[in-house]
């Protein structure tokens, strides 16, 4: 059953994206398990406007755990301890009276800190831009049902495409690494008979663009996919790979 | 009085659409490349529309307050979308669907617009297949549909419980792919905050960057806005935190008009709230209606122990439980519209049957189902929705039935359109849920994601040409034409004074209090006393806002309150429209339900003969009453009856 209890946040402050950050230590009391994080945050924010201070600065949109917008590290672990979870489907029934919660942003090289836990996630729209799209314009395309496509197929291509794009998992890389949102994009597109057309264009511009914008290499250690809220498999990396090795053969 | 050209077609409904395309104006590709347009938002409409617009030739300006285009709210929508493709053989046609979609709207909606929206539906499953969205599918390869309310056929085309993320996803990648050639120039954090016009017609808007909060000018040839619904009005709702009224009232206040303000749609299958602290409500897609029972106990002594923790719901036996939607519409069952679902859970909790520790709810039940197909079928087809749920109510309902209760999730008011999704102001263009065209005074479930692609891929491609057609002399403006100076500084005075108030309430906690107002009087059952009471309190909430609100920080910065009281000051006077508009509309259809109009069994009582018409209201200036016009609804090829989900 879930009661109310009494919490200590330690919260990363940072004013702009070239200034310095520090820690700062907050007291919340009675804040009811039955709420989100997201709400145990707002009550934060209202105590202190309350007192006259600048309330933390948070992404969050939809709180219903499929925009993608929220993005905390939280007691080590991007989107908290829960798993299969983002942060505003996080709840604090998860917590125990008396804990201390330690909040930071994404740190991770592609995305640079605009204030406190705000952070700056472009880098993922460039890479979408470089080649994560089937070619087509509005109009003139076949019917829907004019190419079947194996169920399994089509499972397996919503299982990627099910990423919400929030960063967790080059925020969890040791190395940085965007592989798993890459892939993910990649997969999907490989997956279906519209995509595969571009399949070899689309993971070498991808790829290329990722490392342009300085993000790590992958080294297997599957942070990425214990952290993610969406459960994407790694596998999706495993076939990025051949995707990305098979268009080079090409060249 | 102002007459309403809301430029229809001539000639039979089928060719009407037709007939336009055939004798529109166009503008030739080197054209297209001389001219800008502005759209505001990137949800579907938006995004389907800057990319369509895009890859025809023109300049596209986009801007959305998240910080990716992926963000929009379109990206929470759950179920489905509708098509009339017939692929399940059950009878299905555009006619069936444009006739479902006007009845489900309480006759409500424009013929030609929903004929218009029914014929396009086809083109829009084929389009997003070729771009790879991938929908659901039968072991034979072909794609498969399932049941939503207001339809008999089986035409809701759906990728898991996520089909707004992935129909968003497809007009992303769209957009994308015009971001990566250059033919869309992207602005992300980036708020409108007022639209200009010159010589009358929308020539740019105001945009506050939400990272500097730095005032910034742009210029177009058109301004489209597609920025969502206002039901944030009432606090707690579906929608997203962020999600506002302001562009759409910003354009009315420089004389576009808003219509149907009232009409807000409140959807059956929430999650119930439970507590102060709440920010938002989540919804439980529809298309849980298509296996799940929704019922109360039978017997008032039941509800009490179950409302008190001595009774569990699975300790009820099948005969002293009321499925009372299967009793009362024998013909739609659990599938009824959500006007009509919505209202009978508030009819049986208000007697005493609901359930859950505050009796606002009602069970959502699967056990029938996972008998009858097995657990594995109703995971497949609803696993995402039941795993969120039990994030949120730590409760599995596998197990033990879902409680839900009815909460705030779309407008389908907003701003007045023609048949070419122009509004009142030339030049300025209103798609998506935005605009009032096509949902009459209730939306059937799966048919916000049809309109909103809809209007962004096949439709304002097409119209806005036969603007734009006229424009291809008009070179680029300036933005330091008088008229941007005056609306930037217009902004900027009233930032200033939202700074300067320096009172004791935070934001949050008046939009609560308006939240409540709003669910009190001008919620799901109205009358004209609580609407007058609603008028007044609404009043001097705004004074009490614009007296004593506190924002820290600065207007020029990074500042997510200063957003926020922006919002919120719009969000109030929206709410006094609403209320208005309310109590002017005496009678009751689809989601606007007035108390003194019912029939003796309690469903809504239309008054064809004096409200069939849109109510469009025009702006007339700070603290004077709006304007109310009609534009008189026709019905040239179908017969208005009373709806009936029963036989």
């Amino acid at each position: 059953m879930d009661k109310n209890i009494n919490i200590t946040l330690k919260v990363w402050r940072q004013k702009g994206p070239k200034e310095k950050g520090a820690f700062e230590t907050y007291q919340l009391k009675d804040i009811s398990q039955g709420s989100s994080f997201l709400e145990m945050l707002d009550v934060l924010n209202e105590q202190l406007i309350n007192e006259g201070k600048e309330p933390v600065v948070f992404d969050h949109d939809c709180r219903e755990g499929i925009c993608g917008m929220c993005s905390l590290y939280i007691d080590g672990h991007p989107h908290g301890p829960d798993q299969s979870t983002t942060t505003c489907q996080l709840h604090m029934r998860k917590f125990e009276d008396g804990a201390t919660i330690t909040i930071e942003p994404w740190r991770s090289a592609g995305f640079p800190v605009i204030r406190d836990l705000m952070v700056d996630r472009n880098a993922y729209d460039k890479i979408i831009q470089a080649g994560g799209f089937v070619s087509v314009n509005t109009g003139g395309v076949p019917d829907a049902n004019a190419i079947p496509i194996p169920k399994k197929d089509a499972d397996l291509a919503m299982d990627a495409a099910a990423c919400i794009s929030c960063g967790a998992c080059a925020a969890a890389c040791k190395n940085g690494s965007a592989m798993l949102f890459v892939s993910a994009k990649v997969s999907q597109l490989a997956l279906l008979p519209q995509g595969r057309v571009e399949a070899a264009r689309r993971a070498k511009a991808m790829v290329a663009k990722m490392d342009e914008l300085g993000f790590g290499n992958c080294t297997n250690t599957r942070a990425c996919e214990m952290e993610c809220p969406k459960d994407i498999s790694i596998s999706n990396i495993a076939r990025l790979n051949r995707e990305f090795i098979s268009a080079k053969l090409q060249d | 009085m102002t007459k309403i050209d809301s430029k229809i077609p001539q000639g039979p409904l089928a060719e009407k659409w037709t007939n336009y395309k055939n004798h529109q104006k166009l503008v030739n590709p080197a054209n297209k490349r001389r001219l800008d347009v502005i759209v505001v938002g990137t949800g579907l409409a938006g995004a389907s529309a800057a990319a369509s617009l895009a890859e025809m030739g023109f300049n596209v300006l986009n801007f959305c307050i998240q910080d990716s285009p992926r963000r929009a709210h379109s990206i929470a929508a759950q179920g489905g979308i509708n098509a009339a493709k017939n692929y399940q053989n059950d009878g299905d046609s555009v006619y069936r669907l444009f006739y479902d979609t006007i009845k489900g709207g309480d006759y409500r909606a424009r013929e030609a617009n929903v004929y218009r929206l029914a014929e396009v539906s086809n083109a829009i499953i084929d389009q997003c297949v070729a771009q790879g969205v991938p929908f659901a599918r039968e072991y034979g390869g072909l794609l498969d549909n399932r049941s939503f309310g207001g339809a008999q056929v089986s035409r809701t085309f759906y990728a898991r419980g996520q089909t707004g993320q992935q129909l968003l996803l497809g007009a992303y990648s769209a957009l994308s792919r015009q971001i990566g050639l250059g033919k869309v120039k992207m602005y992300t954090r980036y708020e409108m905050v007022d639209v200009v016009k010159v010589e009358g017609r929308a020539r740019g808007i105001i945009a506050r960057n939400l990272v500097t909060g730095k005032l910034e000018r742009f210029a177009a040839h058109a301004v489209v806005v597609a920025t969502g619904g206002y039901v944030n009005t009432f606090f707690l709702s579906t929608n997203a935190m962020a999600s506002n009224g302001s562009a759409v009232w910003r354009c009315y206040k420089k004389g576009a008009w808003f219509a149907n303000p009232c009409m807000v749609q409140i959807h059956p299958t929430c999650i119930p709230v439970h507590g102060e602290f709440q920010s938002k409500l989540t919804l439980m897609s529809e298309s849980l209606r298509n296996d799940g029972r929704i019922w109360v106990p039978k017997k008032l002594e039941d509800a009490k122990a179950i409302r008190e923790g001595r009774l569990k719901p699975t300790d009820l036996k099948e005969e002293d439980r009321d499925y009372y939607l299967e009793r009362r519409y024998p013909a739609f069952g659990n599938l009824v519209p959500r006007d009509v679902a919505s209202r009978a859970a508030k009819e049986r909790c208000d007697a005493g049957y609901g359930v859950g520790n505050t009796g606002l709810a009602v069970y959502l039940d699967f056990s029938d189902a996972i008998n009858r197909l097995g657990k594995h079928v109703v995971e497949a087809r609803y696993g995402n929705l039941f795993q969120m749920y039990e994030k949120i109510v730590d409760d599995n309902p596998y197990e033990t039935p879902m409680m839900i209760f009815p909460a705030l999730h779309y407008s389908m008011g907003g701003l007045w359109v023609d048949y070419e999704l122009q509004t009142s102001v030339p030049g300025l263009f209103a798609i998506g849920e935005a605009n009032f065209s096509d949902h009459g005074a209730n939306r059937l479930g799966a048919s916000a994601l049809m309109q909103g692609l809809a209007d962004g891929y096949f439709v304002l491609p097409y119209t806005i040409q036969n603007y734009l057609a006229d424009q291809i002399r008009v070179p680029r403006f300036s933005t330091d034409l008088p008229e941007f100076a005056e609306a930037e500084k217009g902004i900027r005075d009233r930032i200033n004074r939202l700074m300067s108030i320096k009172g004791k309430r935070s934001v949050d906690s008046i939009h609560k209090e308006l939240g409540h107002i709003m669910w009190e009087y001008v919620g799901m059952a109205r009358n004209a006393e609580g609407l007058k009471v609603a008028i007044q309190k609404m009043k001097d909430l705004k004074k009490e806002f614009w007296n004593n609100v506190y924002i820290p920080g600065k207007g020029d910065d990074l500042n997510v309150e200063l957003e926020k009281a922006l919002r919120l000051a719009d969000f109030i006077e929206i709410g006094e429209l609403m209320a208005h508009d309310s109590y002017d509309r005496a009678e009751s259809c689809g989601g606007h339900f007035r108390e003194e109009h019912q029939t003796p069994e309690g469903e809504a009582l239309r008054h064809d003969d004096e409200f069939s018409y849109v109510s469009c209201w025009e702006y007339q200036g700070e603290d004077k009453d709006p304007v109310m016009l009609k534009e008189p609804l026709d019905y040239e090829f179908i017969v208005r009856q009373q709806r009936n989900y029963k036989s």
